[in-house]
């Protein structure tokens, strides 16, 4: 396996067995992460090439809850890679048969893989994994708490189209009590300088997030004029007991991004969402699909994000 | 005449206002006398360094027998319980079936006796199976030998059946042990509402599900004159509101779980199942308030909160595990390590909250050094410091978060009606 000229520079450079969250991340190793994923959709066709790079290493796709773009991403970046791929389900396996979370991950693991890609609707999973492993853990969505490659991709996006994200202000709006992508985002944002702001109604966006320098605000129309960018956070109906707004018509009247809002907004103002998106719930279609809008851009980041993670976890472990 | 002299102890006994290096005599299984000199004709422990004080007494024990033997059984707990300076313990019903017929608790009596280990008080249900509709049959439970009733980690939310509950127990003169939280309020939480919940995503247990419910059933408590004991409080609210409930003289106790001041919230970042605990770890501001409460007696008793989760029952995702952590063994050396040693609380406040008052709560003669009383008497290293090994535990679950944790003070000898049941020897 011969490291391609373009990944020479970022070799040796990553420490980390796994990756479990961006707050526990440097900001050193977070701008690592984000400069090899630039430097894998500069150098390989906007990651349409296939390397060989990790020729022989196997990757599992672990998840436990639904995933679209997450898993083919994940799936798509190792075999961009060169590694082969086990797509694990959990409704099929021995966990319905009442094995053990961590009994399945170790039997899974004694097949020799090297990197185990973790969805787990509770948070922690990756990391309560990851102790218990020799392989390399990447959490990819533990329940609300981080999603650490959707912050990368979205903090890539944001660079890509902005640059620098010191100074920039960015909002993430809607359900940010049940938005493991609204964590990661924090977390990276405000490393690489960024000024947060989270709105959203005052039963989903909690005041203690001002102990961690975050902004926090009930009233989207008036911080709409000093942001930078919007990351609009879908609203998590399926971990909701009791509706934390009195109506959906209500929630979009006060948060959602309409075309009126639009023109109050900055004129170079990024439209982003995680996805998938409620149209006309926190966006309505003519910003989702409009100029502002790097939605499909944020997507395709994610397979070079992955790769960049794939990479540098398998890289760091030879090399340690 | 079988006579036992264990001698040059600090010897500490809030029944008395005891707090001396002195002599302690047992003949035929009870107290003799104090300040007694040797004279050669009794068996003698030599008590140097060490304190001496009437054997701890746990009222916060869930026994998982019958129905979930391969947490615990009533032996291994008894057991568990005499290695913690444990001489008797309340047993609370988390079994299936549940302890609300007199067989169960004569079922109870019986693996107790046989187990020949500590003393083993049954709590019985305060609701049929448990399930906070209609009242068990008191009358007859406490008949069966049932000293006080509960239905444990779930509290009696029907205000109705709480209210009936007090009135009806008071013709026994028995208590009725009540978690209060209103589960309406900590639903599918798994940790402290606070900055670390909302940085780890996970679902808060808010301090005020605590504190409403504890309002609301000492308001129902001083409405009837009944008898209720608060379990497992922790937080600052629910000090506070106790704390004018017993200025007005209301007939209400409470207690605390050690582990409750050895950690924080702080520490579910590991996303450690064994630390998966309700109450849950609260944070700094409210154990600073709960220490206060201890040490103005608002907060009358420290139990162990004892409940074991085999391993299978806690590998698993967070928000699937079951709340819990063994207590018995480390809850003196927890106390020790974070009250006493750190200067917070002295231990005869300590044994005031781990024997005395745990026995004036339960109704029960022990909790005592007083000439006559049984022979049930914990020695305590105060300054050994130990490290915890769950491979070594008498406990048959090992779901402590503590392991490999250096702590200081333990029981080191344990004595049950005048025979030494346990002695400490390094493991």
């Amino acid at each position: 396996m011969e490291t391609p000229g373009f990944l020479e520079p970022f070799k040796g450079r990553w420490t980390k067995r796994h990756l479990l969250d961006l707050e526990s991340l440097s900001s050193d190793e977070i701008t690592l992460l984000l400069d090899v994923a630039q430097a894998f959709k500069e150098s390989t066709n906007n990651c349409r090439t296939k390397l060989s790079v990790l020729t022989g290493r196997t990757s599992v796709n672990l998840f436990f809850e639904d995933s679209t773009r997450t898993r083919t991403s994940f799936s798509l970046a190792s075999r961009r890679l060169g590694a082969d791929v086990i797509e694990f389900s959990a409704s099929s396996s021995s966990l319905s048969k009442g094995e053990t979370l961590l009994d399945t991950a170790k039997t899974i693991q004694s097949m020799c893989i090297d990197t185990l890609v973790c969805r787990h609707k509770a948070p922690g999973t990756p990391q309560m994994l990851a102790e218990n492993l020799d392989c390399g853990v990447i959490n990819a969505g533990d329940g609300p708490h981080e999603h650490p490659t959707q912050g990368l991709l979205d903090i890539l996006t944001i660079r890509q189209h902005r640059g620098d994200l010191a100074g920039k202000t960015v909002a993430l709006v809607g359900d940010i009590a049940h938005s493991r992508t609204a964590r990661s985002n924090i977390w990276g944002l405000q490393k690489l300088g960024a000024h947060v702001i989270v709105c959203g109604p005052s039963t989903l966006v909690s005041r203690r997030w001002e102990e961690f320098g975050v902004e926090v605000s009930h009233d989207l129309d008036s911080i709409l004029e000093r942001c930078d960018v919007l990351n609009l956070l879908r609203i998590q109906f399926e971990r909701q007991y009791t509706r934390p707004f009195p109506s959906v018509r209500e929630y979009a009247l006060l948060y959602a991004m309409d075309r009126k809002r639009m023109q109050r907004a900055k004129s170079d103002i990024l439209i982003m969402a995680p996805g998938p998106i409620n149209r006309g719930v926190e966006i309505t279609p003519e910003v989702a699909d409009g100029e502002h809008s790097v939605i499909l851009h944020q997507v395709n980041n994610g397979l070079a994000v992955r790769m960049a993670a794939m990479w540098l976890l398998n890289e760091g472990r030879a090399t340690t | 005449m079988l006579r036992t002299l264990i001698q040059n102890g600090r010897v500490i006994d809030p029944s008395q206002n005891i707090d001396r290096v002195t002599n302690l005599l047992i003949e035929e299984g009870r107290i003799a006398a104090i300040d007694v000199p040797a004279d050669g004709s009794a068996h003698v422990i030599d008590a140097t360094g060490k304190l001496v004080v009437p054997g701890l007494i746990d009222l916060h024990v869930q026994i998982r027998e019958p129905g979930f033997e391969e947490d615990e059984t009533i032996e291994s707990a008894a057991y568990a319980a005499l290695a913690g300076g444990f001489t008797s313990i309340a047993a609370i019903s988390e079994t299936n079936p549940p302890v609300d017929s007199a067989a169960a608790v004569t079922y109870l009596g019986r693996q107790a006796s046989e187990a020949d280990h500590c003393n083993v008080y049954p709590v019985a249900c305060v609701s049929s199976g448990r399930h906070g509709e209609e009242m068990a049959e008191i009358g007859i439970l406490h008949n069966a030998g049932a000293i006080a009733f509960s239905d444990g980690q779930r509290p009696v939310s029907n205000p109705e059946l709480l209210r009936r509950a007090l009135e009806y127990t008071l013709m026994f003169g028995r208590p009725v042990l009540n978690r209060p939280e209103m589960v309406e309020l900590s639903r599918d939480g798994v940790m402290h509402d606070g900055s670390i919940s909302t940085v780890l995503g996970l679902a808060p247990m808010p301090a005020e599900a605590e504190d409403v419910m504890a309002a609301r059933d000492i308001r129902i408590c001083e409405a009837t004159g009944g008898k209720l004991h608060l379990l497992a409080i922790s937080c600052s609210g629910t000090v506070e509101i106790l704390r004018r409930a017993k200025d007005r003289g209301v007939g209400v106790s409470a207690s605390i779980c050690a582990y409750q001041f050895a950690l924080t919230d702080e520490a579910m970042r590991g996303f450690d199942t064994s630390l998966k605990l309700n109450p849950p770890l609260r944070s700094q501001d409210h154990i600073d308030a709960c220490i206060a409460g201890l040490n103005d007696g608002t907060i009358d008793v420290i139990a162990s909160g004892h409940a074991p989760r085999s391993s299978e029952k806690k590998m698993c995702a967070i928000t699937e595990a079951p709340f819990g952590m063994v207590g018995l063994e480390t809850a003196l050396g927890l106390v020790g390590t974070h009250l006493v040693k750190s200067g917070k609380v002295d231990w005869p406040t300590i044994v005031r909250a781990m024997s005395t008052n745990a026995a004036k709560v339960l109704g029960i003669e022990k909790g005592t050094l007083q000439a006559g009383a049984d022979a049930d008497v914990t020695i305590i290293d105060p300054d050994l410091a130990w490290k915890v090994d769950t491979s070594a535990y008498r406990s048959k679950s090992f779901n402590c978060p503590f392991q490999g944790v250096t702590l200081t003070g333990r029981a080191v000898e344990t004595i049950v009606g005048g025979i030494t049941k346990f002695r400490y020897d390094g493991t």
